[in-house]
């Protein structure tokens, strides 16, 4: 916000209302006190292990145990076999060796008849500690016997390849959504077929198509998944502690999955050491800490290593994109049409909204107007790890985002136009808001140009261009690489989003204590994002409470009301509207009391920062504390008005909010090692009102750096056997401080106009947008050789190899 | 095998098994959890602690191999009662996120203090770069060390 320096200060020097504060977590944290799951131990609390499959594919012939069993310290050696004597008395199957994916599939939560990738769950050992459960692991005999393995997606509907999920009887490797689907299209496929055919056929017009690999990869948060679970015998209650970025999701699924009575069931989520979509699906290692409990009546950790993390938790990405985009020859943009072939791995575990299958991939159109857009989307089992949740992507955004913005470049490569000129030619324009894609969306505000226009400016965008001509004439190789994205985030509104029938809408719940200090109770959970802070700060622009006297409590669903989460960058769009739509109902409620303080009707009072009073008598009011003080004393209240300030409120959004903005990075690429070095990155984001810009701007560096790795660095890859060849961070590569280069952000605000506050979301922004502005960069230093495309990640060998025109298959070690 | 160690100004005596890891023994034996443990081929840094002052990935080492040295933690840079001048950096800055890898950071960036009072931009990020970061991309990590360079405690000032 423009105003963001008037804001008044409190008691403390905090911002009441919006503006940069230091974070409330901080203090704990910086003395190494913050509280994650790892740091959570009950009395008599045994430790397990999870045995994993060294193959893809292999049939398990048997299983012997009894080693493990013999082995001093061990409590329990659990394998599919003991699960499928549980019953459950669920709806969703008879016993516990299956649970339900979050995409109505199912997963095995230890293998029963075989094992379908590489790390998946066989074994679950329980022993006094971590040591002698990993032991124990190494004394279990496994006898498998070894399938083909389908590696690769492509291959993966071929008549002759190998049955995956023959446990659900299929025939072959496609995947069916709950609507009885095996694709998912969206647009119009007629329409963007005859614009596509009328263009091929028009001099004035050009045709590009273009095969852009999104290749998998991961989260890879700091702190791996895990959970400390015990079930109280005696009094039926199961508290889990545990890496989730969804408790109160979670505690239904666990809920369907055991059998548990809703009500006896509690999820602490802690201090959480990042998410990024890995921590919120429901992994088979926390239902096995509820198994264990079960089992042994003792509390029970279970934390995932390293590899355990990245080889069998929730991927993202690995989509096989292709992409045809028509023009005219003066650079307007008529049509997109776009084929996916999805790998989603041998259980479909993906995290969409029911009547998303392909999550919100459709709007790929991108921040272009144009008449016809049509995709489909083709899933496929492989034997690969399940997943598909996220990694900061907003539902596939990242996906679409990146497809868009480098079939702009090939296009503009096409057209022999300068890319920004040819993003500007087509920007959808201000008075066009809200603005209805041709896929559906209806993007709800936006003043593109602008973000634009400044991104621009700020590097410098001119100069720069005319830096690179010289430098090429010199045989040097830099590169300027443009991104424009447009997101779709706060999901969702109920009457056509939820997930396992869970409607995606939040509850909130404010407290105002006599002497003026209040409690919010939020539905979602921080990992990282700060909410501590900015919902006190939310209250605070509502009510005129100080930051500092409003104490926010997450992550403990005996605590806080039902709600999805945070994920998506859903709390702001969502939570965050209702923070501040439960504060509006508590300041209605103090205008009655305190019109009754005053002797006066409610309309005759008007409402400044922390304060009413009487109309045309500023010194007659009432501030939010003395209210509070009144609503609960012997005041005589009127009719209507039972006592107290708390409220609830449940938030419903009537449509996603559309944050946007344009990253522009400068690269320079060694032509003789193909070493790409990034020099500058500017990025301007536009998400409306920031509450607390610092934060955001923290939120935007982070992401940044995550398309940094995308594009350059990470990568999770098979070979032909099925071995995983991104399972610790010696293969999977991760940025540092040294790659990563001295960010440069700004901002341009357009808020929404359907959210109380005007906020939309940005947790995710820099993560969609930044993966297209680096390849774009790269690829515009090695034009000269001839390439038009290279897939992700350009590491050294596949910049070189790209530059010599021979460019390789990047999720496959295969030449 | 018994071995006796000072910790955080604390001498201690315990009996451990020759295999345990220093970051298990310093979070399970010791109870001191700010020292975390988050990959497991010493690539992430987020156990970086001191041993005799000089930082190490405690996932590298035995507890054992620690008998008779002196450990400093996240636990032990707060002095009387006072932030170290790198902890209020990383607050004053907005240094961290999530938290986790925040102790590792802070322990390479008080040493690298200690060694060079006052690193360029390249020096800081190549001191760091042994240690990753998924929340913050690097830039404002950056300032929090620098600006507990500007800023060093009394005893530094006076010393």
């Amino acid at each position: 916000m423009t105003a963001i320096e008037e804001v008044p200060l409190s008691p403390a020097g905090n911002p009441m209302g919006f503006g940069s504060m230091k974070r409330v977590e901080d203090v704990r944290f910086v003395r190494g006190e913050g509280n994650y799951v790892d740091d959570v131990n009950l009395p008599g609390m045994l430790h397990s292990a999870i045995l994993r499959s060294p193959y893809a594919h292999a049939r398990i012939k048997s299983i012997d145990t009894s080693a493990a069993e013999a082995l001093p310290g061990v409590h329990a050696v659990i394998t599919g076999k003991t699960l499928e004597g549980i019953p459950r008395p669920s709806l969703l199957g008879d016993n516990f060796a299956w649970m339900p994916t979050l995409s109505y599939d199912t997963q095995a939560v230890l293998a029963t008849d075989k094992v379908r990738f590489q790390g998946q769950e066989v074994a679950y050992v329980i022993a006094d500690d971590r040591y002698i459960a990993k032991d124990a692991l190494e004394l279990i005999d496994v006898d498998y016997e070894a399938l083909e393995p389908v590696m690769d997606a492509k291959k993966a509907m071929d008549p002759d390849a190998p049955v995956i999920r023959d446990d659900k009887g299929q025939t072959d490797n496609s995947i069916t959504d709950v609507h009885g689907n095996k694709t998912w299209e969206s647009g119009n496929a007629i329409g963007t077929n005859e614009a596509i055919a009328k263009a091929q056929a028009d001099p004035n017009c050009v045709v590009v198509t273009q095969e852009i690999m999104y290749p998998r990869v991961h989260p890879a948060p700091m702190e791996t998944c895990g959970a400390v679970s015990y079930l109280d015998k005696v009094t039926g209650q199961l508290t889990m502690y545990t890496t989730s970025q969804a408790p109160h999701a979670h505690r239904t699924v666990y809920a369907m999955v055991a059998g548990l009575p809703e009500h006896k069931i509690r999820i602490i989520s802690p201090d959480i050491g990042g998410g990024f979509g890995n921590k919120v699906g429901v992994y088979p290692g926390y239902v096995l800490s509820v198994i264990g409990t079960i089992v042994t009546g003792k509390p029970i950790k279970w934390m995932e290593d390293r590899s355990e993390n990245l080889m069998s938790t929730s991927f993202a990405r690995d989509y096989h994109m292709t992409g045809t985009i028509a023009a005219t020859k003066d650079g307007k943009i008529l049509a997109v049409d776009v084929d996916v072939l999805a790998d989603h791995g041998a259980f479909n575990g993906v995290a969409q909204p029911t009547n998303y299958p392909a999550g919100f991939f459709n709007i790929f159109t991108g921040s272009y107007d144009y008449p016809d857009a049509h995709c489909k989307v083709t899933p496929v089992y492989t034997n690969k790890a399940p997943g598909g949740v996220a990694y900061a992507c907003s539902f596939r955004i990242t996906e679409a985002a990146y497809l868009i913005e480098r079939l702009v470049d090939c296009l503009a490569a096409e057209l022999q136009m300068d890319p920004a000129e040819l993003r500007l030619k087509n920007l959808i324009k201000p008075e066009q808001f809200p603005y209805t894609t041709p896929t559906g969306w209806e993007y709800d505000s936006g003043d593109y140009e602008k973000t634009m226009r400044l991104a621009m400016e700020m590097v410098g965008y001119e100069e720069l261009r005319k830096e690179q001509e010289e430098k090429r004439a010199r045989g040097e190789y830099m590169g300027i690489g443009i991104s424009f994205f447009t997101e779709g985030v706060g999901a969702g509104p109920r009457k056509d989003m939820d997930i396992l029938g869970l409607g995606m809408a939040d509850g909130i719940e404010l407290r105002v204590h006599p002497t003026g200090k209040a409690v919010i109770r939020l539905s979602v959970q921080s990992q990282g994002q700060g909410h501590e802070t900015t919902y006190a700060q939310i209250v605070a622009h509502e009510l005129g409470i100080p930051p500092e006297d409003i104490e926010v409590v997450h992550g403990d669903t005996d605590q806080t009301p039902f709600g999805l989460g945070t994920y998506g960058s859903r709390s702001t769009p969502v939570s965050g509207a209702a923070a501040a739509i439960v504060s509006r109902k508590v300041r209605d409620r103090a205008r009655i009391v305190a019109a009754a303080a005053l002797e006066c009707s409610p309309d005759d009072l008007e409402w400044e920062l922390g304060r009413w009073f009487v109309k045309g008598d500023k010194e007659r009011g009432k501030t939010i504390q003395e209210i509070a003080l009144l609503s609960h004393g012997s005041l005589e209240l009127p009719e209507g008005v039972e006592g107290h300030l708390d409220a609830t409120a449940v938030y419903n959004p009537p449509n996603l909010t559309y944050p946007y903005g344009c990253y522009i990075c400068v690269v320079d690429v060694d032509a003789g090692t193909g070493q790409v070095k990034i020099r500058d990155f500017v990025a301007v984001d536009d998400c409306g009102t920031r509450i607390n810009p610092m934060i955001v701007e923290g939120q935007v560096h982070g992401g940044l750096a995550d398309g940094v790795g995308m594009a350059l660095m990470e990568l999770i890859a098979f070979d032909e056997d099925g071995n995983c060849l991104g399972g610790s961070f010696m293969d999977y590569l991760l940025p540092t401080a040294v790659e990563c280069p001295d960010w440069r952000t700004g901002e341009t605000v357009t808020p929404s106009p359907h959210h109380p506050i005007g906020a939309k979301g940005v947790g995710e922004s820099a993560t969609v947008g930044s993966p297209a502005a680096i390849v774009n960069a790269v690829i515009d230093a090695i034009s000269p050789f001839g390439v038009r495309h290279a897939d992700m990640p350009l590491t050294p060998a596949n910049v070189w190899r790209a530059i010599q025109g021979n460019p390789v298959r990047v999720d496959m070690a295969i030449e | 095998m018994e071995i006796t160690l000072t910790i955080n100004g604390d001498t201690v005596t315990k009996d451990v098994e020759p295999r345990m890891l220093l970051v298990h023994f310093i979070r399970d034996v010791m109870e001191l959890r700010g020292t975390h443990w988050g990959c497991d081929t010493s690539n992430c840094g987020t156990c970086v602690l001191w041993v005799d002052d000089e930082p190490v990935k405690s996932c590298t080492m035995f507890a054992v191999m620690a008998d008779g040295r002196s450990v400093t933690t996240v636990e032990g840079l707060e002095k009387n009662g006072q932030l170290d001048p790198i902890q209020q950096g990383f607050i004053e800055c907005h240094g961290l996120q999530c938290g986790f890898c925040t102790p590792g950071m802070m322990m390479t960036g008080r040493w690298l203090l200690d060694q060079n009072p006052h690193p360029s931009e390249e020096e800081i990020r190549e001191g760091i770069s042994g240690q990753l970061c998924r929340c913050t991309g690097y830039k404002n990590i950056v300032h929090a060390i620098q600006w507990a360079a500007e800023h060093p405690a009394e005893e530094e000032v006076t010393a």
